[in-house]
């Protein structure tokens, strides 16, 4: 809902902007022509047509490609002597990638779990099945993890995953099958009871469904149940991304919360791609890969970091070792063979979520 | 014969355009109603009928359905009685502070949902100041169906007050007066006086205000908690279908939706009709 007026616009600027490549693409041989250095002179004088760029986003991430993009728009125009524009949209990640499905020509997608972006394939071809392969570490040049954040104190003594099945407390996190982010809570939490002595599936599924008994409100995706855990006051933990624990408690909650960081979390990879059909009917490709690209370079990773994203970077990483706390993680492909496996079997319709809450017969 | 009868039409017609106006008129609502219902009703039929009827009768979405009419016929029903009321108050009588009210009557139609699903549930969450007097009273709103309620009688409340209110302008006070002076009491006046004449408008309201409050998301996914079988909606559960790309399980539960209210609605015309009868005898 949120992203309809933004695409709108994104949209209506794109097609001036494609306009505008239409024309400026016939200057192009002269500067492969033998005259490249007059023709290289007068475009520096005379400035490459404008360029503009959609990234199709999921939520949490607006502060940060808010910082990038203004980032990148100064380091191309310093370069290439043409300026370019980034439109951002954001919403739910899910909501998003149906968005492109259906025809919203985004140049870039930058989500939430490599699921939705896999659907730009499976359902319009939109990019090649190995997109994921294209780029550095499975695409994702920023990770996350998830956190647990508690009232001041901890009052109810929260330290680790096992802390959130006791009696009496009351664990806030979305609905799995309205918010991606939900998702990586819930493998999280299914990553950890595997991962203990003697654990296994049976045991797994057991500790999830309790876990699931302590949560009053499924809100319907992340933000809400911020708001309804920081706002409303209501539950005892937020089990959350780390980039949004770090947030929250910072400019939501200023001594009034605090982050707990469990023994052994999952490693969220939100995965980044150019969309191909898009880049190619706009002209846009080298702009789009460049922007992507810049991601991983030492200034792209400091604004993740500096966005609470945990950056690849070791040299980063090192820098902003106080920020991000060690942890044990595991990733999706370890413990659940890929999101084309785990999005089935736990979360589509008749999944191991589902029958938490069927009632007993 | 049709065209013995347009015939007919035409030369009883004392305004012209006739063909015109109906020809606009087939052709806006075919755009804007007719062909984006079709497009999904399509998109619905692309499963067999199989998957069709084991997505429209499994246990979750029947209790969603179920959830959904009750609350917003309820919803509906609330604002039915209380809309009149509120009505009644901005014709009948005069007193400062009107003006405000009247426009204040509005707010619900151009609140984005969201908004009103969140200012709801500040209020009457658990730990906010009405929801915690009500909770220690033993009545928990928020994050139950009761909350559902509160949120779809908000987001109705505009239409039986709109729709009642230019009837009861047209009334005229004589008629109250007249019966008052025959003898009748206040009651009797109401009942037999009154609310004739008003039973078309309200009935109207009343379908407009369960119309959309069945087609509620916004408000109510903020208020509801969303916990499946217990406060799960059928909207929520067509979002939830789309979330796995399951277009056509979505549209499915949606084909139901629709039948379903046209029926309910189509009825609730006919009332109408029949009111508006049983009051011009």
């Amino acid at each position: 809902m949120t992203h309809l007026v933004p695409s709108f616009l994104a949209r209506r600027s794109l097609l001036l902007a494609a306009l505008a490549l239409g024309l400026g693409g016939c200057n192009k041989p002269s500067n492969a022509s033998p005259s490249a250095t007059t023709g290289s002179a007068s475009a520096g004088v005379q400035e490459a047509a404008p360029v503009t760029l959609l990234n199709v986003s999921y939520d949490p991430t607006r502060e940060l490609y808010t910082a990038y993009n203004a980032h990148f728009a100064k380091k191309w125009e310093a370069e290439h002597h043409q300026k370019v524009t980034i439109n951002q949209s954001h919403g739910g990640g899910g909501k998003q990638a149906r968005a492109v499905i259906d025809g919203l020509e985004a140049d870039v997608v930058t989500l939430a779990i490599a699921y939705d972006v896999d659907q730009l394939y499976q359902k319009a071809k939109l990019i090649p099945e190995n997109w994921q392969s294209r780029l550095e570490s499975n695409s994702a040049p920023y990770t996350s993890t998830i956190v647990f954040v508690v009232r001041a104190g901890n009052p109810k003594g929260i330290k680790d995953w096992n802390d959130l099945v006791k009696d009496g407390v009351k664990v806030i996190t979305p609905n799995p099958k309205t918010s991606g982010g939900a998702r990586w809570n819930y493998l999280g939490a299914w990553g950890y009871a595997l991962k203990q002595p003697g654990g296994d599936d049976a045991k797994a599924q057991a500790f999830v469904e309790k876990l699931y008994k302590n949560v009053p409100v499924l809100d319907s995706g992340a933000r809400g149940s911020t708001t309804t855990f920081v706002e409303r006051g209501i539950g005892d933990v937020l089990i959350t991304w780390e980039n949004e624990a770090i947030l929250s408690t910072k400019e939501l909650g200023q001594g009034k919360l605090q982050i707990v960081v469990p023994s052994v979390s999952i490693l969220a990879e939100p995965p980044v791609t150019v969309v191909d059909k898009v880049v190619d009917k706009h002209k846009t490709r080298a702009i789009a890969e460049a922007y992507l690209k810049e991601l991983y370079s030492p200034e792209g990773q400091e604004i993740a970091a500096k966005n609470y994203y945990r950056p690849r970077n070791p040299d980063v990483a090192a820098k902003y070792k106080d920020q991000f706390p060690a942890i044990q993680l595991f990733t999706v492909d370890e413990l659940f063979g890929g999101w084309s496996k785990a999005q089935p079997r736990h979360f589509n319709d008749g999944g191991l979520f589902d029958k938490i809450y069927k009632p007993a017969k | 014969m049709t065209q013995a009868r347009t015939f007919s039409l035409r030369r009883r017609g004392v305004l012209p355009g006739f063909g015109l106006t109906l020809g606009y008129t087939v052709f806006y609502v075919g755009l804007l109603v007719l062909l984006p219902l079709l497009a999904m009703v399509l998109k619905a039929s692309t499963q067999g009928s199989a998957a069709f009827l084991t997505a429209v009768t499994d246990e979750r979405a029947v209790q969603a359905y179920w959830l959904s009419f009750t609350t917003a016929l309820a919803g509906a029903g609330i604002n039915a009685v209380f809309g009149v009321a509120v009505a009644w108050v901005l014709c009948r009588y005069t007193f400062p502070g009107k003006s405000l009210l009247d426009a204040l009557v509005d707010l619900p139609f151009a609140l984005p949902t969201a908004v009103a699903g969140i200012a709801l549930t500040a209020v009457y969450s658990e730990n906010a100041w009405l929801g915690g007097k009500l909770l220690s009273l033993g009545v928990k709103v928020a994050f139950t169906q009761l909350g559902i309620i509160v949120a779809l009688t908000f987001i109705g409340i505009p239409f039986v007050v709109r729709t009642v209110q230019p009837v009861l302008e047209e009334l005229d006070t004589d008629v109250e007066e007249a019966a008052a002076l025959l003898g009748a009491g206040r009651w009797l006046t109401f009942r037999r006086v009154l609310l004739p004449s008003l039973v078309p408008a309200i009935l109207t309201g009343f379908a407009l205000a369960f119309a959309r409050a069945l087609g509620e998301y916004g408000s109510v996914v903020f208020i509801s908690g969303n916990m499946p079988m217990k406060t799960e909606i059928a909207p929520l559960l067509i979002v939830t279908k789309l979330e796995q790309y399951d277009y056509a399980g979505a549209t499915a539960i949606a084909t139901v939706m629709l039948g379903a209210s046209f029926l309910l609605l189509f009825g609730i015309n006919l009332l109408q009709r029949w009111a508006r009868r049983a009051e011009a005898r």
